[in-house]
């Protein structure tokens, strides 16, 4: 039961918005928009999750003095602070968790991922080699879009950089990047059918398997 | 709400604004000593970048969603423009609270239900509209005239020979029923050769992106931080 | 003397702090000096978009959904800026939502300051509905009914009766919707809004993204798209507003030059230092 109920629930869940699709009747007009509310609230409670695995981490690594512990008391006082700020100040701006996160959240994640800009830099030195013709068709292409990308490029007169990485964009990098699509959009309508049937049943995951 | 007690404009005398923009700098060259090597400045960082972003998304989960949704209508209606509590949210509440039911210890089960119904509800949205959308649309969108071959607008009836020719050994490349021989094999090199220009010019685009983060960084510092002693070097609307 | 196939085994595995320093400098050296290329070329998809929110009556609703965080501010915070500038200061109304949670204060942070400017005020020319869980139902939710989908706005004031919203009941009120994404949102909108509701939407994103958005240019499922800081530099340019995306072309382009050069002298370093051969044995 404990897993037959779950199926039947995302079986009749999902059948009913197929019948909506299909057949636009004002009773499922009506009840689906009540659905898509009961479905932002369960939405909702699902990000408290993320935070659950966090908190499990953090505490396990103090509790067992692992090294380098001394952060995640960092990490659970920061949770914290930014936490009261949200839930007893708001989160309005010129509020003190506004302030937080232009100040504090906003440069380190900027910042962080900001790096990869060097790491591609060393990367292009020591790793993109022209190796073989594929790998040689990549690099040139990849040439002519990081010229046409950039105004100082205009200042050459013998090839239109921007023009021709614009048609490469358009015309072949465009059929590959539909033929891929194409690919994963089937992939996508499979999964759906196959929860929608429960014959995919990996995200009900928790608490093992079986019927009992 | 008391929402003007999280506003502080100034602490000694100096403005919260200018606190904020020498933390941000400071954090940021913080990160950015990574580059000389791992540190425990850069790991402090990181830490507190761990949990403010946890709590920020917690905060604004309960303001902006569980506040306007559930609790307003439940238990303030009032404040939700109502005359009578939405009695149906309890159903959605409760299926809310049975999700953290992933936290007991061999009754994770409970969550089944919840996931179970946000699950299936966006499987069934999903089939009919992506069916229509990524792929209808797109199959269409790729039969195109191919003749004439020199049109009025110029070469575009080349342009799609080489789109239809192009998506075609695409999909023969990730084909896998056949054995890639012979015209099959013929195809799929093609394929090869599309999806090689596709990651070039991803490549290409993925360059710009990745120099795009570090200038920010770099104008931040430049146009935000280093006014604050007494630097100008331009900035937006400026010149 | 090295001989020279030593001199580039060497060159290959010198210390990559050295390319960081080098990279650091080559994209500061054009802020410290000053140096402003002029604007090249406007993008086709650029210039579709600003035709759009130019072809649109005042007042009328354009929705920006602010699906980035503070990871790619500085790719897309820009095209927000010059965005938001151009429908406020054309009298048209500016409804902020977004799909991820970062985007409420994204949405601040871009439309606040140029509102200030402008002398618009919130709830009567913008506003930030804020964010709200669900994504796809959300945005078909939105199709049928928006101020159901969003009863109250970022600041906790009902929708109902904000001068912003007045007349705005679902898509069909709405002009155009440009959905600002570092994630796969813009996908979202393409299949549960642009699709099934017919409404007009252009999108703008990281140059990660760009090219996986053109088959859905070719198909008209998008009318418009700003790609990277490019994207962002171009859209400035039109609406004549300096800002960091042309600020920051010139330091764009001595970087990518730079990586060219690097990716040249690591193949001519490989080729000549016979490297190539030992690994095809």
């Amino acid at each position: 039961m404990r897993l037959q109920i779950p199926i039947a629930i995302g079986f009749l869940a999902g059948f009913f918005m197929l019948v909506q699709f299909f057949v636009p009747h004002q009773f499922f007009q009506q009840s689906y928009l009540e659905l898509f509310d009961w479905v932002k609230i369960i939405g909702a409670f699902a990000l408290v999750l993320g935070l659950g695995s966090l908190f499990r981490t953090h505490i396990d690594k103090i509790r067992n003095r692992r090294p380098d512990h001394i952060y995640s008391f960092v990490t659970l006082i920061s949770f914290a602070v930014m936490f009261v700020f949200g839930i007893v100040y708001g989160v309005k701006p010129h509020t003190s968790f506004d302030w937080l996160f232009k100040n504090v959240q906003t440069p380190l994640e900027a910042t962080v991922f900001s790096l990869l800009a060097f790491f591609m830099a060393s990367a292009a030195y020591r790793t993109f080699r022209a190796r073989s013709v594929e790998a040689t068709l990549l690099l040139t292409v990849a040439v002519i879009v990081m010229l046409g990308r950039v105004p100082i490029s205009d200042y050459v007169s013998f090839v239109d950089f921007h023009e021709a990485s614009e048609w490469i964009m358009s015309v072949p990098g465009m059929a590959a990047k539909r033929g891929i699509l194409l690919g994963v959009a089937l992939g996508v309508v499979a999964t759906a059918l196959r929860i929608l049937l429960g014959i995919e049943r990996s995200h009900l995951g928790g608490g093992g398997g079986g019927s009992s | 709400m008391p929402e003007a007690a999280g506003e502080i404009n100034a602490i000694w005398g100096v403005s919260t604004e200018v606190i904020g923009l020498w933390l941000a700098a400071l954090l940021t060259l913080a990160i950015y000593s990574f580059l000389y090597g791992d540190n425990p400045v850069y790991k402090l960082a990181e830490h507190i970048f761990v949990g403010i972003s946890a709590a920020y998304g917690a905060g604004i989960v309960y303001h902006q969603v569980l506040i306007p949704e559930l609790i307003n209508p439940l238990f303030r209606p009032a404040l939700a423009g109502q005359d009578v509590p939405k009695y149906s949210l309890i159903i959605p509440g409760l299926l809310g609270l049975m999700v953290l039911g992933r936290f007991l210890r061999g009754h994770e089960w409970i969550s089944r239900w919840p996931i179970a119904f946000v699950m299936g509800l966006g499987a069934g949205l999903s089939i009919p509209r992506s069916m229509q959308s990524l792929v209808l649309l797109q199959m269409h969108g790729t039969m195109q005239p191919v003749w004439p071959l020199v049109t009025a607008e110029g070469w575009v009836g080349v342009d799609n020979i080489l789109m239809i020719a192009g998506v075609i050994c695409t999909l023969a490349y990730f084909y896998f029923s056949l054995p890639h021989r012979g015209v099959m094999g013929g195809m799929s090199r093609v394929g090869i050769w599309f999806l090689m220009i596709g990651f070039g010019a991803g490549f290409g685009n993925t360059v710009m992106a990745r120099i795009s983060l570090l200038i920010g960084r770099i104008q931040f510092l430049i146009y935000d931080w280093l006014p604050t002693i007494g630097i100008h070097l331009g900035g937006p609307g400026v010149g | 003397m090295l001989p020279p196939m030593a001199m580039w085994e060497k060159l290959l595995y010198f210390d990559r702090r050295i390319i960081f320093l080098i990279i650091a400098v080559a994209v500061l050296v054009p802020f410290l000096t000053g140096w402003m290329l002029p604007q090249g070329k406007i993008t086709a998809t650029t210039q579709h978009l600003f035709d759009a929110i130019e072809a649109l009556p005042p007042r009328t609703p354009v929705m920006i959904s602010f699906d980035y965080s503070p990871s790619s501010m500085p790719e897309i915070q820009p095209m927000a800026l010059a965005l938001a500038h151009h429908i406020l200061s054309r009298n048209l109304r500016l409804v902020a939502v977004t799909l991820v949670v970062t985007g409420p204060q994204m949405a601040d942070a871009a439309i606040m300051p140029v509102a200030e400017k402008l002398g618009k005020q919130e709830g009567v020319d913008w506003v930030n509905l804020g964010f709200k869980t669900g994504g796809a139902v959300l945005v078909t939710q939105m199709g049928e009914d928006i101020k159901r989908a969003y009863p109250a706005d970022a600041r906790g004031n009902s929708t109902q009766n904000l001068p912003v919203m007045a007349g705005v009941h679902n898509y069909d009120d709405i002009g155009l919707i440009i959905d600002l994404a570092s994630s796969a949102a813009p996908g979202t909108w393409i299949v549960y809004a642009h699709d099934p509701y017919d409404i007009k939407l252009a999108a703008g994103v990281t140059g990660v993204m760009a090219a996986d958005y053109y088959p859905f240019l070719q198909t008209g499922q998008m009318m418009g798209l700003l790609n990277g800081l490019k994207g962002a530099a171009e859209y400035e340019y039109l609406v004549g507003q300096t800002g960091f995306g042309l600020l920051g072309m010139s330091a764009q382009s001595v970087a990518h030059l730079l990586i060219i050069l690097f990716v040249i002298l690591g193949n001519i370093g490989y080729f000549t230092s016979g490297r190539h051969r030992r690994q095809q044995r």
